[in-house]
């Protein structure tokens, strides 16, 4: 049996779990990472727009800072957000993009003067200051009061990967490409590692860690059309899920993007909209304003998804041999703007789709994006109940996105949470009392058992067919999982896909070769998928009120009397649905209350302690008048939440630290 | 070890397929792909074909995806983005390297030949194991920022930078690093330790960088022999076959003045 030590294994190198492999490298742990693909090759690479960090730089960013952030995020979440951890968030985005600016991530900048933008499809002149010559710029985004999102041209999330994988390379931090965890090694209260297999030759090796952290990303291939990577299946949530200990937060929150090009669902980005970019119907007719008076465009994806698919049933689509869809029309931000500041969405527009955006309308409808839910984990990234086990990025629910993530915030959130986590896994690994004395034959159980279940699989006579069997799972969950959600069309995807997940016991290879067998991979795969997909399917049957993107037309108000709380999914072995318990958010603890989005739905269900906690919020305000910091501090303290070396007010130019730093 | 059950439409070809193919009827095309496991001694390369009815809008990622689900679940590639960011799916098409995902069936077929990028250890088909080669590259060539601090004051305005020069270093910074560079290279065939035009242009990047603290001093170290810069015969396959269009050409020029000057001293 193989068996390789380290101090912190990581699962996943997108950004997330390269960031916290260098935080903990820097602390003197090593660390090993395990990816699927050469890490530069993960989907962090896809975020286009940006990412959000409250710098203020631009006129338009002007009077943006940490509490404007938190309160566009809770909006964003539906209340679902837990908002301590909002609060560490929005305090340390802005140490997080500084940081990748020293790392040499070439954030576009803001340059002095006169400059023609697009908002609200009118041409204005904006004026940036001198002082804020030469800063990182910021654009738009849906669900923002301010313009936050940093940005490098549209490669925003390739840029950042190639700073944070390049200081990885640097940190001398290996990287086990191609590599496949199968299963956590652990005991039912304590984590020590996991079983993982070479996807070159089909070996399996054992690795024994001190921590061991997830950052897989998210599961959009549970859904046909998706914008997410193929190696985006959630085999880390599966992980998770399958140890039976660890718990899945709210996977029935998954964030449906609303311009997917059609009908391939490769990303646009938001940036299109945040930049001037127009949604137009089978009449060439603007009708988001019709419908989102406030934000338009860009209300959140959430509400700007269901408004576009609302439009297309009113039979305001435009008809193709695929189906429906509507148009992006970014042709009056002019050549020059989309061939510097959205040059990605210019050459997928060309290659995929044939068309030139600068003249030419773009087809999309909204298609599977985000996954809010993922490892249910303490503030510290650590699983609340299996010990030694973290996450970060999203493939947990840390739970800063609540029902809906804004745009901007997940690169955001990969970086920040991998600075935040990794240094909490730092610290773990310091205490002598994280030491474990471990059973080598408990390691050799679990590769045992996962070497018998591959055998299985090569060796069995069954009649199923594997990538059908995904196919089917995709199929159902795009038509009755989507967007729109009734207890009918969720109680018949639950039945199908417990049949799908019996079915899976039964595959047959067509070619049963044990090494880099990707049939085999996709067997294996499916099994776990379908656990998830039940898991995103039950826990949205059970919901009966409709929050963020959680939308269920029978049950059409958010409830927060009923539902304003957390779901947990556990997987016991051999069932055939999770178990599902509920974690309810304290309103005494909110710094925001519940209330109005500002956007979408105005009629929802108050919980009975909600207007006792707008009086107390509203007395504080009144207490602590003009000195922001002093009325945070009473309203959710958070300070002490975060690492030591993480804490600290972020410096603006309207917020000068004086003294002799950097600021200039 | 191929365990694989040929069909009647996994006819075994001749490496160089027949001349004078014919093109498919009404929208069929075919796909002719070098199978070869390199772990399995008793394998020798071939070229298999698969024939499949052409889609509107079908890419070659949509193609071999059809092919393994219902044809052949033992044909190796690799896919991540399947929207032309990530570099994964590099692969020589009708001859010529580019990126598989973002291939028109419609622009390259009826017939496609597709073999693996030369220049790479071959995994298996037309999967070739180019992260390896990208981590030996980088390390080579220290390819990260060398920053003044270690530890940055985090809690302060960030330093600035002029706009035109954020734009000219993300210009060089899109490089996705695919490997097609490479596998375009002439160098590459005569010296296995060239850095490539993708490793030049990762010189060229850091040292308009000014946050990094090296100078052309420290890059000659990197790049000032044959198997760097001075290596490049100028046949700038490289620069033709770049999936984002990057300036290879003028970028491996001016790192060749730059460090002939250093050398010249």
């Amino acid at each position: 049996m193989k068996v390789v030590y380290t101090d912190v294994l990581v699962i996943g190198g997108g950004l997330a779990g390269l960031r916290m492999a260098i935080a903990a490298k820097r602390r003197g742990h090593d660390a090993v990472i395990l990816s699927l693909v050469p890490p530069k090759r993960s989907h962090s690479k896809a975020a286009q727009g940006g990412m959000q960090a409250s710098l203020g730089n631009v006129i338009k960013g002007q009077g943006d800072n940490e509490d404007v952030h938190f309160e566009d995020t809770v909006r964003g979440s539906d209340w679902g957000a837990d908002q301590a951890v909002v609060r560490m968030f929005v305090n340390t985005a802005p140490k997080a993009v500084r940081e990748l600016a020293a790392w040499g991530v070439p954030w576009s900048r803001v340059r002095r003067g006169d400059r023609t933008v697009i908002i609200n499809g009118q041409k204005v002149t904006i004026t940036e200051r001198d002082e804020a010559h030469g800063l990182m710029a910021q654009r738009d985004f849906g669900g923002t009061k301010k313009w936050r999102t940093c940005y490098v041209s549209d490669g925003t999330g390739h840029a950042m990967l190639q700073a944070v994988g390049d200081q990885a390379i640097g940190s001398g931090i290996p990287v086990h490409e191609r590599a496949e965890a199968l299963a956590l090694i652990h005991d039912g209260g304590r984590c020590y590692g996991a079983v993982v297999r070479d996807l070159i030759d089909g070996e399996l090796t054992a690795y024994v860690a001190k921590a061991t952290a997830i950052a897989t990303g998210g599961a959009g291939r549970l859904y046909r059309v998706t914008t997410n990577a193929v190696i985006c299946e959630g085999i880390g949530h599966a992980l998770a899920l399958e140890s039976g200990a660890a718990a899945l937060g709210n996977m029935e929150a998954v964030q449906f993007h609303p311009t997917g090009i059609f009908p391939a669902g490769i990303l646009v980005t938001e940036g299109c909209r945040g930049d001037g970019g127009l949604l137009k119907d089978v009449d060439g007719h603007r009708f988001m304003p019709d419908y989102e008076p406030e934000k338009k465009e860009l209300a959140s994806r959430d509400v700007v998804s269901r408004r576009m698919e609302e439009h297309i049933r009113k039979g305001k689509g435009v008809g193709s041999r695929f189906g429906d869809h509507l148009w992006l029309d970014i042709t009056l931000l002019g050549e020059k703007h989309i061939k510097t500041n959205l040059r990605e969405v210019f050459e997928i527009c060309h290659h995929f789709l044939g068309i030139d955006p600068t003249k030419d309308l773009v087809a999309v409808r909204p298609a599977q994006h985000y996954t809010m839910g993922g490892v249910r984990t303490k503030p510290t990234g650590e699983s609340p109940t299996l010990k030694g086990l973290f996450a970060a990025g999203e493939a947990a629910c840390w739970d800063m996105h609540g029902f809906n993530r804004l745009g901007g915030n997940s690169v955001a959130e990969t970086v920040v949470a991998g600075m935040i986590v990794g240094e909490f896994i730092a610290d773990f690994c310091d205490d002598p009392g994280n030491e474990f004395n471990l059973p080598t034959g408990l390691v050799r159980e679990f590769v045992e058992r996962e070497q018998a279940k591959l055998d299985a699989l090569v060796a069995s006579r069954g009649t199923e067919d594997a990538s059908a069997l995904k196919a089917r799972m995709q199929e159902i969950m795009t038509a009755k999982v989507g967007i729109f959600r009734t207890g009918r069309d969720l109680e018949e995807a639950v039945a199908e896909l417990q049949q799908l997940l019996a079915r899976s016991r039964n595959i047959g290879l067509r070619t049963p070769s044990p090494g880099p067998n990707p049939e085999l991979v996709t067997a294996y795969r499916v099994q776990k998928m379908l656990k998830l997909a039940l898991t995103v399917a039950y826990g949205a049957l059970t919901r009966t009120e409709s929050r963020g993107a959680h939308f269920r037309e029978d049950h059409p108000r958010r409830d927060d009397a009923q539902w304003l709380k957390r779901t947990l999914a556990t997987w016991r072995d051999g069932a055939s649905l999770p178990e599902l318990n509920y974690e309810p958010l304290d309103i005494a603890k909110m710094e925001l209350p519940p209330g109005w989005r500002g956007y979408g739905a105005k009629d929802y269900v108050d919980h009975p302690d909600t207007p006792r906690r707008q009086a107390e919020v509203d007395a504080l305000k009144t207490q602590y008048a003009g000195d922001r910091f002093a009325l945070q501090r009473a309203l959710l303290p958070y300070d002490d939440l975060l690492p030591a070396r993480l804490r600290g007010r972020n410096e603006r130019i309207d917020e000068p630290f004086g003294g002799t730093g950097r600021a200039a | 070890m191929s365990m694989f059950r040929p069909t009647a439409t996994h006819k075994v070809i001749p490496l160089v397929p027949a001349d004078g193919a014919q093109p498919g009827n009404g929208g069929r095309i075919r796909v002719h792909a070098m199978r070869y496991n390199p772990r399995d001694p008793g394998n020798a390369p071939r070229l298999q074909t698969y024939e499949l009815e052409q889609a509107e809008g079908m890419t070659l990622f949509i193609a071999l995806s059809e092919i393994r689900e219902k044809q052949d679940p033992s044909l190796q590639f690799d896919f991540v983005c399947r929207a032309g960011i990530c570099g994964s799916c590099a692969m020589v098409i009708n001859g010529r390297p580019g990126l598989a995902c973002r291939t028109l069936t419609k622009a390259v077929g009826p017939d496609i030949t597709l073999l693996p990028l030369p220049g790479f250890e071959l995994i298996g088909d037309l999967s070739v194991n180019t992260g390896k080669w990208m981590r030996a590259m980088s390390e080579r060539l220290e390819a990260w920022v060398h920053m003044k601090e270690a530890e940055l004051d985090l809690t302060r305005i960030e330093a600035r930078m002029e706009p035109e020069l954020a734009e000219q270093i993300y210009e060089l910074d899109r490089c996705i690093e695919c490997g097609c560079c490479v596998a375009g290279c002439g160098t590459v065939r005569m010296r296995e330790a060239f850095v490539g035009a993708v490793g030049l242009n990762k010189i060229a990047r850091f040292r308009l960088d000014p946050r990094d603290t090296r100078d052309d001093d420290d890059f000659y170290e990197l790049v000032g022999d044959d198997d760097g810069v001075f290596g490049c015969m100028s046949l700038l396959g490289c620069h033709d076959v770049c999936p984002k269009q990057l300036p290879l050409a003028t970028q491996i020029a001016f790192v060749r003045r730059k460090m002939a000057a250093v050398g010249f001293r």
